[in-house]
């Protein structure tokens, strides 16, 4: 089975933190990182190809830097990577960053299974994973905690819902996103971390992809942001003093002079 | 395109570098460089003495003004309507007000129950597509069909809820119409000049908001997550026009297939619809004492939820979690004990009415957003507070 992971380089921020002078978020010495999301669908790939075989590909669309990305990517087990990297490809929204992934999809070679994470970390919208699908006209599966059982022309594979979980089976090729819950994502080994170093990793630009320009980047996206703030938080509460004995009366005279309880 | 530097102009004066809401923005060599990650807000363009920040618009041709109206998903299971349907509804009245346009409902089911209801919440039309090859709400045939819709009768706007299922159906819809999309927003307003929809969404982790808009694609396409907007009271009298669309079986069929479903037991506490949550965080120490929590749930009648370390660390199920990537609630009352208010945890319950942090820690971030803060030892105030709530 060969399987394509896309992947994200994100900055690795588990906190963020906003410089109080300026009121802007502080960047400086931010190492890059695979988007968590997406170790989970790194793990997947190459469990599934350790069961089925085949190969695993990552790629990336990013800045030059993102090689490092697909250079971890690979000390885990992914067996080749690419990356997509292009001035041109900067300012993607959702649906252009999908279709740039796409063309990249459909040049490799033949494809049963695309895994994404569920979400990034930094744009946290979701999207790129169903937007490629319709764009290659395969099936997606969003939130899948379990791949059950895969052949060469169909998969089965649980997914999460609010209600509960369905068993969906779908033909293949298919794209997924995986959350969490299915795996726990391994570290490098020795061989890996050596394969990392010596890997020669392609980039490929909008030419080599033979992208059209106008759907790519700045130009390709349908979306715009036109206003970036911070969220106003007012202060509007009360701090309940004393002992606990009458802060707790206290909270309870409120919550009931206020109908709450 | 996009952000260009005139370096015969920069002088290093480091004007520009505070005003990147990003911090993206340094001085290296007396000249200013950016890193990746640019929004082109156009924040620091503003902020430059010297003009030399130039910002290049792409020439879009402007929007099809054929498209007009605003539509809801309303997306069912079981042939039910999901909440999230109405809260959008009531959003989408006020959308459509502002634009001097018709609200839609979309219902794609098979078994139509509740279509009236859609009215109630002010739809103008419900567009009813009934076929059994939308019972199993599989992706594929929801977005053909939701597309073909669009394709037919072309409204400007087009809003749904951020569920499982909103969030991989409406991103293909926005793929097959080539249209912009803006995930999980919390605010939505017109522009009823340019007929822009604004859409306002927390990122990076809810640090920061930013207002996107769709200027030369139609439909303008959103996604909200349940809870985030407030149910208008319905109004029964109100009537709309039920539209029942014959849709031909041909590009509906389904390359994935349902079969089986499992019903997760433990969610019985129905977080959306609690009226009352309690809410505990790492401060509660260790995993037995959430049953502190549910005691204090049970005499309430309130819902249990976590914030994201105890379901990291297994003490309780995702089911529970509140915040980012959990669940929004936005219930009367929510009592959060030990939990220190990280911003993504507060971001899943900031709309509720009445917070309450019990938290040992005066500095913690929850005390800003909560109605009363109590700064205290948890394991003292809850079995008081238990204790006093029984004898009531």
């Amino acid at each position: 089975m060969n399987i394509v992971v896309c992947l994200k380089q994100v900055p690795g921020i588990t906190k963020v933190q906003i410089d109080p002078q300026t009121n802007t978020l502080i960047r400086q010495g931010v190492k890059g990182i695979i988007n968590p999301f997406d170790t989970y669908a790194l793990e997947e790939g190459v469990r599934l190809k350790e069961r089925y075989g085949g190969k695993v590909t990552a790629i990336s669309m990013g800045p030059p830097q993102a090689e490092e990305a697909l250079r971890e990517a690979i000390s885990v087990g992914a067996d080749e990577a690419v990356l997509l990297s292009d001035r041109a490809f900067a300012g993607a929204d959702t649906l252009a960053t999908a279709y740039t992934l796409a063309t990249a999809i459909q040049k490799l070679n033949q494809y049963h299974l695309v895994i994404c994470g569920r979400q990034t970390l930094d744009g946290d919208t979701g999207q790129v994973g169903p937007e490629l699908a319709e764009m290659l006209k395969i099936p997606f599966v969003a939130y899948v905690s379990k791949v059950e059982e895969a052949s060469d022309g169909v998969m089965r594979v649980r997914r999460m819902i609010e209600e509960g979980h369905e068993v969906i089976e779908t033909s293949l090729p298919a794209a997924i996103s995986v959350v969490k819950e299915i795996n726990t994502p391994r570290l490098p080994s020795l061989r890996g971390l050596s394969r990392a170093k010596s890997a020669v990793i392609p980039v490929w630009t909008a030419e080599e992809l033979g992208a059209d320009k106008d759907l790519v980047g700045l130009a390709g996206s349908a979306t715009k942001v036109v206003k970036v703030f911070f969220p106003q938080r007012v202060c509007r509460g009360e701090v309940l003093q004393g002992d606990p004995e009458s802060q707790v009366d206290a909270l309870l005279g409120k919550l009931g002079q206020a109908h709450i309880i | 395109m996009g952000i260009r530097f005139d370096f015969d102009k920069c002088i290093g004066c480091g004007a520009c570098v505070p005003d990147c809401p990003f911090g993206l923005l340094d001085v290296v060599d007396d000249k200013v460089h950016l890193r990746e990650g640019c929004t082109l807000c156009g924040a620091c363009q503003e902020a430059c003495p010297y003009e030399a920040i130039i910002i290049e618009a792409v020439e879009q041709a402007p929007a099809d003004g054929s498209y007009r109206g605003v539509w809801v998903f309303a997306e069912q299971r079981d042939g039910r309507i999901k909440g999230v349907a109405y809260e959008l509804l009531s959003k989408g009245r006020e959308l459509a007000d502002a634009l001097g346009a018709e609200l839609c409902a979309v219902y794609l089911g098979h078994g139509v129950d509740g279509v009236g209801e859609l009215a109630a919440y002010g739809a103008d039309k419900v567009y009813v597509v009934d076929s059994p090859a939308l019972a199993d709400n599989q992706e594929e045939p929801l977005a053909e069909a939701l597309s073909e819709l669009v394709r037919q009768y072309k409204p400007e706007i087009v809003i749904a809820g951020a569920t499982s299922l909103g969030r991989s159906v409406i991103p293909r819809v926005a793929a097959v119409l080539k249209t912009g999309l803006t995930a999980d927003c919390t605010g939505l307003d017109i522009d009823p000049a340019a007929r822009l929809l604004l859409q306002t969404r927390p990122t990076f982790g809810g640090n920061v908001m930013a207002t996107i808009v769709c200027q030369a694609r139609r439909p303008q396409m959103a996604t909200v997550r349940p809870r985030v907007f407030k149910k208008a009271a319905p109004d029964g009298g109100r009537k709309g026009q039920i539209i029942k669309m014959d849709f031909s079986r041909e590009g509906m069929t389904s390359k994935t297939r349902l079969l089986s479903f499992v019903e997760d037991l433990t969610e019985k506490v129905k977080l959306d619809e609690a009226d009352i949550i309690v809410s505990g965080g790492r401060g509660l120490g260790k995993p037995e004492n959430f049953e502190l929590l549910k005691e204090l749930a049970q005499v309430l009648g309130a819902a249990l939820a976590s914030s994201r370390p105890p379901v990291d660390d297994g003490w309780i199920p995702y089911s529970h979690q509140v915040g980012q990537t959990g669940k929004t609630v936005s219930p009367k009352l929510y009592i959060a004990c030990g939990i220190s208010g990280s911003v993504q945890h507060m971001a899943g319950m900031q709309t509720s009415e009445c917070i309450v942090a019990i938290n040992e820690d005066p500095g913690a971030p929850i005390f800003e957003i909560a109605t009363y803060g109590i700064v205290g030892d948890l394991f003292k105030i809850v079995p008081l507070l238990i204790d006093k709530l029984k004898k009531e």
